[in-house]
């Protein structure tokens, strides 16, 4: 049994939220610089010269890459020989969202309630994924997600005998139709399978790993490379203004699902694809 | 490179889809929870001229006006937008497509949308001089902030003479049937 004072979660939550937020997430500037070489449209490499010159400025501020520092989502693994000691596991979380936010500079984007819309003030609550796993350890993923790509996300139920082609044509329409309102380039997490919930899950744990990273199994990597050239074939550009780049990467994630169905969920992210990753 | 600053006027009218836009002057934030506000108590300033900016702006850190403010999506204000026109409203600035109502009511009062970079927040945050909330200090992020901005980089993303950028350019790169 490993004892951790969650404090130390406090703390390193904290520096997690602000550490994203300053700064690209892994693999992004070289994804950006990518695509600035591979863009024609003469506007949507004005667009991407602007993004490379906002996160240089950013990040010697330091600023928000945007104004729209997120709701913070948190996927966190923890070892099932760890004993948190010093308080409550989801407090502590949100109380280091709330020092960073408050003590950062961030912006307060959460409302208490939905529908009754009281801004919380400190940007708390985080939304938080736990799982528990074997070991001693604690892995902690900390994503500020901003609603401009979150609001163009969307789960298709489809028919099993839709299949991949099936799984392409929903991916293609969202990224279709969300046009240029979640300031693309973007990044695509896909969560293939599972039930309703677990595929959104796993949407948005795609967008976890380092952009561009292939998915491991190598029938998933081809997949998410057919569907990138799909998407890079409509023409959206960056911010919407025409061009070859409408996505910088395809992350597919896939889990087991009923004979009935195939749930597909479809994440977006924008150029400020902010995850941080801690270990404890 | 088009050099503009607010008060705008009639001027607006001859801007092109493409047009790029160095803007300077006052302008003024709002955002969803300020246009439900207006829509259900009135204005809270003259928007004769005026140029409103979808943004929420991050706090300011110590020694500067303002923190990043990039555009928040524009089609979240659709529905409100015409309202703004009607009282004279000459420019809205954000990201992404608009409603053809809103398109409509562009030709109709004179009034052109420009489209900030999204996701440049601190980027626009630097041509920001001056910063101050106009309306609304208890909606927090949402207020409507009076900002002075020095050379604020736009283009014309539609104009009044039926240009849309949204439109126009992506056919220009789109490749093949997709799926």
């Amino acid at each position: 049994m490993r004892e951790i004072h969650l404090s130390k979660v406090t703390e390193e939550v904290a520096r997690a939220c602000l550490r994203a937020c300053h700064r690209l997430g892994e693999g992004m500037k070289e994804a950006l610089a990518h695509a600035r070489s591979q863009e024609e449209s003469p506007l949507g490499q004005w667009v991407l010269e602007q993004l490379l010159d906002n996160a240089q400025l950013a990040e010697a501020g330091p600023l928000p890459l945007c104004q729209d520092t997120g709701m913070v989502v948190v996927f966190a693994q923890i070892g099932q020989d760890v004993h948190f000691t010093g308080g409550n596991w989801e407090e502590a979380v949100a109380e280091g969202v709330r020092k960073a936010y408050v003590e950062g500079n961030l912006r307060k984007s959460v409302v208490s309630h939905p529908l009754w819309r009281e801004n919380s003030g400190d940007n708390t609550p985080p939304v938080i994924h736990t799982r528990i796993v074997p070991g001693d350890e604690v892995k902690l993923w900390i994503m500020p997600k901003g609603f401009g790509s979150e609001n163009k996300s969307r789960l298709f139920m489809l028919n099993p005998t839709e299949g991949v082609e099936g799984v392409k044509r929903a991916v293609v329409q969202t990224v279709s139709e969300a046009g240029g309102s979640p300031c693309p380039p973007t990044v695509v997490g896909i969560g293939v399978g599972g039930t309703m919930e677990q595929a959104c899950i796993l949407a948005k744990w795609a967008l976890a790993r380092p952009v561009g990273q292939k998915a491991p199994d190598p029938k998933v990597a081809q997949l998410e490379q057919e569907i990138l050239e799909e998407l890079n074939k409509l023409g959206i550009g960056p911010a919407g203004f025409g061009g070859r780049v409408t996505s910088f990467a395809v992350h597919m994630e896939t889990y087991p699902t009923h004979i009935a169905g195939l749930p597909v969920a479809v994440n977006l992210l924008c150029h400020a694809a902010r995850h941080e990753q801690v270990v404890l | 490179m088009r050099e503009v600053t607010t008060p705008l006027g009639p001027e607006v009218e001859s801007w092109q889809a493409g047009d790029r836009i160095l803007l300077s002057g006052v302008i003024y934030t709002a955002r969803d929870a300020a246009h439900q506000r207006m829509a259900q108590e009135g204005m809270p300033l003259p928007w004769q001229g005026q140029a409103v900016y979808y943004a929420g702006p991050s706090p300011a850190p110590p020694g500067r006006p303002i923190g990043s403010v990039g555009p928040t999506t524009s089609g979240r204000m659709d529905a409100f937008a015409p309202l703004l026109m009607a009282q004279g409203l000459r420019a809205m600035i954000g990201k992404g497509e608009r409603a053809d109502s809103v398109v409509e009511a562009m030709r109709k009062y004179g009034c052109v949308y420009l489209a900030a970079i999204g996701g440049a927040g601190a980027l626009l945050g630097e041509c920001v001089k001056e910063a101050e909330i106009a309306a609304y200090p208890d909606l927090g992020p949402e207020a409507v902030w009076r900002l002075v901005v020095e050379k604020m980089p736009l283009v014309v993303a539609i104009d009044c003479q039926g240009g849309n950028l949204y439109q126009s350019e992506p056919p220009k790169y789109r490749k093949g049937g997709g799926c």
